[in-house]
C-alpha cells in the first residue's frame, strides 16, 4: 500500500506535472516579453481616432496608413536611410581593423598585449554620456559634424573592442597548426589570412559583424548628438516627434516597428551566438 | 594554445590603436582639459586646479544621482539574476522549442533603446497603454509621469522586460555545459532538486553568472535612453540617473568644468568596476584552459 503511493507520488513528481510547469514558467515569461512589442504593433495598426478614443485589443479598422506615411515622407524614410549608412560603415570599418589585431591577440605574446586588450575593454566599458560632449567638439572642429562617417566613427569607440573581442574567441579555437602547415606549404601571411584563415572563422566574422551592427543600429546618445540635419538617424526622429503638441502615436509605433525588423529577420541565424556575442565572445 | 614571443605583431595591432585612440583618448583628454580650466567665455580658458572636483564632491545634486543609481543597478540586479537563471532552468534544453524560445528570448535584447523607451511609455500609458489602462481599471493609482514611485516601477519593470533574457541566455549556456553524468550521478545519490541546483548547476554556472552580474552593472550603470525616453528624469528629479543628469549638465546647461569633473569621476568607476570584470574573466579563462 505505502509503495503504492510512493510510486504514484514519485510518477506524478517526475513526469506530468513537472513538464507542464516547465512550459507554464516559459509561456508566461515570453507572454511577458511579447506583450508589450504587441502592444506597439497593434498601435501601429489602428488610426489616431481608434487609439485615443476607443481601447481595443486588436485594431477595429486594420490600416496600413501608419506605414505609408513613413515609407513616402523623406523626414521619416531618410532616418532609416541614415542610419543604415553610418550602421554599414561602422561594421565595415570595425571589422576591418579588427580582425589583424584579434589574428595578433590570439596567436602571439608582444609587449603589453595584455594591457592593450584591457585597455580596449575599458572603452567597451565608457559611458557614452561622458563622450557626447568632447565627440561633439572633436568632430565640429574637424569638419565632420552632421556626417554619416562621423557616427560611425564615434561608435567605433565601442564596436571595435566587441569585434576584436568576439574574434580573438573564435580565432583561438582555430588550432595554430594550420597557420604553420600553411606557411610551409608557402602562403604568405596575406594569402593565408584571406584564402585559408578567413574561411575558417566565418561564423565568427559573422557573429561580429551582427553585434556591430546591432550595436550600432540601437545607440541614441551619440548618433543624436552628432547629427542635426542631414545624417539624423531614425532613433531622433522619433524622439524629437514625441516632443510636439499633438502626437502621432500611430505614425510613432510604426517607426519603432520598422526599427525592429532588421534585428528580427537575422535573429534566426545568430540564436545561438547571442550569448557569446553580449558577453564579449567569453562564453 | 601555445603563443609565441613576436614582437611584430604590433603592426597588427596598429590599426585598431590608431582608430580607437582618436576615438578615445582624443576626447578623453578634453574632457581632462576642461576639468582643470574655468573660462568666462570668448574661447579664453585659465587654470582652476581642483577647483571643480571640489565643486562636484560637494554637491548634493551628485550625490543624489549616484544614490538613485545605486539603488537603480542594485534593484535591477536583484531582480534579474534570480529571474534569469529561473527561466534558463525551465527551457528546454535542445530541439525546436529549445531554439523557438531562444528566438522569442532574444527580440527585446535586438531592439534600439529608445524603441524599448517608446514601448513602454506608450503601454504604461492610462488612456492607450494596455499595462496602464488595466491597471486603472482595476483601481491603482498608476501615473508614470506624476508619481514617482509609478515612474520607478515603470523603469524597472522595462530593464527587466528589456535584458532579464541576456542573464537567462547567459545562464542557460552555462546549464548546457553540464555532462549528464552530473546528474545521473545526482539521480543515484538521489538527491533533492534543490540540492541538484545548489551543488551542481550553481557552481558551473559560477562563471557565466559573474559576466552576467558585471555586464548589467555596467550597462545598469550608464543606462541613459530608455528612462531619458520614459521619463526624462522625472517627475522632479525622481529618476534622474547619473547619465541623463551628466548629459543635461554638458549639453544642457553647457557647464563644462563640473560636467568634466563629473565625467572623470563617473569613469573611473567604471574603469574600477572593468578592472574587476577583467580579472574575474582572465581567471575564469585561465582555469578552463
Amino acid at each position: 500500500m505505502a509503495d503504492v503511493t510512493v510510486n504514484q507520488n514519485a510518477a506524478r513528481g517526475l513526469s506530468l506535472p513537472r513538464v507542464n510547469s516547465r512550459a507554464v514558467v516559459m509561456a508566461l515569461y515570453l507572454l511577458f516579453l511579447l506583450l508589450p512589442i504587441y502592444w506597439l504593433l497593434n498601435m501601429s495598426l489602428k488610426t489616431n481616432t481608434e487609439i485615443l478614443n476607443e481601447f481595443t485589443l486588436v485594431p477595429r479598422d486594420l490600416t496600413f496608413a501608419n506605414y505609408a506615411t513613413i515609407l513616402t515622407d523623406p523626414a521619416w524614410y531618410m532616418g532609416y536611410v541614415n542610419s543604415l549608412i553610418y550602421v554599414t560603415m561602422n561594421t565595415v570599418i570595425s571589422l576591418s581593423v579588427a580582425l589583424p589585431a584579434a589574428y595578433a591577440f590570439s596567436r602571439y605574446h608582444f609587449m603589453g598585449d595584455k594591457h592593450l586588450f584591457f585597455w580596449l575593454l575599458t572603452n567597451r566599458m565608457a559611458p557614452p554620456a561622458v563622450f557626447a560632449l568632447p565627440f561633439f567638439q572633436l568632430y565640429s572642429s574637424v569638419g565632420l559634424f552632421d556626417t554619416h562617417i562621423a557616427v560611425a566613427l564615434a561608435h567605433c569607440l565601442f564596436n571595435v573592442p566587441l569585434a576584436v573581442w568576439i574574434l580573438e574567441g573564435f580565432m583561438r579555437g582555430v588550432p595554430k597548426e594550420i597557420d604553420e602547415t600553411a606557411y610551409i606549404d608557402g602562403y604568405s601571411f596575406g594569402g593565408f589570412f584571406v584564402k585559408i584563415f578567413t574561411p575558417l572563422i566565418s561564423s565568427g566574422i559573422g557573429v561580429a559583424a551582427f553585434f556591430c551592427f546591432m550595436f550600432s543600429w540601437v545607440e541614441l546618445l551619440l548618433s543624436r548628438t552628432l547629427t542635426t540635419v542631414d545624417a539624423k538617424p531614425i532613433a531622433a526622429i522619433m524622439t524629437r516627434t514625441q516632443g510636439a503638441s499633438g502626437i502621432d502615436w500611430g505614425v510613432l509605433a510604426a517607426a519603432g516597428v520598422l526599427t525592429i525588423v532588421p534585428g528580427a529577420l537575422v535573429i534566426w541565424f545568430v540564436r545561438n551566438y547571442i550569448a557569446k556575442g553580449f558577453a564579449l565572445g567569453r562564453v | 594554445m601555445e603563443k609565441t614571443v613576436n614582437h611584430r605583431a604590433w603592426f597588427l595591432v596598429l590599426p585598431v590603436l590608431l582608430l580607437v585612440a582618436f576615438s578615445a583618448v582624443i576626447p578623453l583628454m578634453t574632457v581632462v582639459n576642461y576639468s582643470f580650466q574655468d573660462t568666462f567665455g570668448n574661447n579664453e580658458f585659465f587654470w582652476a586646479g581642483l577647483e571643480w572636483f571640489q565643486q562636484m564632491l560637494n554637491s548634493e545634486r551628485m550625490w543624489n544621482a549616484l544614490g538613485r543609481q545605486l539603488m537603480f543597478s542594485g534593484i535591477i540586479l536583484a531582480i534579474e539574476i534570480p529571474l534569469g537563471i529561473f527561466v534558463a532552468l525551465n527551457m528546454p534544453k535542445s530541439g525546436f522549442w529549445s531554439s523557438f524560445c531562444l528566438v522569442l528570448m532574444s527580440l527585446p535584447l535586438l531592439i534600439p533603446w529608445n524603441v524599448v523607451g517608446t514601448i513602454w511609455q506608450i503601454f504604461g500609458r492610462i488612456d492607450i497603454g494596455l499595462l496602464g489602462y488595466t491597471l486603472d481599471m482595476i483601481g491603482i493609482d498608476y501615473n508614470y509621469t506624476q508619481n514617482a514611485l509609478a515612474a520607478w516601477v515603470t523603469i524597472i519593470v522595462m530593464d527587466v522586460w528589456h535584458w532579464t533574457s541576456l542573464v537567462a541566455l547567459l545562464a542557460f549556456a552555462g546549464l548546457k555545459s553540464i555532462p549528464d553524468a552530473f546528474y545521473q550521478a545526482a539521480k543515484i545519490d538521489q538527491a533533492s532538486r534543490w540540492k541538484v541546483f545548489r551543488y551542481i548547476e550553481l557552481p558551473k554556472m559560477m562563471g557565466v553568472l559573474m559576466i552576467a552580474i558585471l555586464l548589467r552593472f555596467m550597462d545598469s550603470f550608464m543606462i541613459y535612453t530608455e528612462p531619458f525616453v520614459v521619463t526624462g528624469g522625472g517627475p522632479g528629479n525622481t529618476t534622474t540617473l547619473l547619465s541623463i543628469d551628466l548629459v543635461k549638465m554638458a549639453l544642457g546647461q553647457f557647464d563644462l568644468g563640473p560636467a568634466a569633473a563629473f565625467s572623470l569621476m563617473y569613469f573611473l568607476v567604471i574603469l574600477l568596476i572593468s578592472w574587476v570584470f577583467y580579472t574575474v574573466m582572465t581567471n575564469l579563462d585561465k582555469r578552463e584552459g
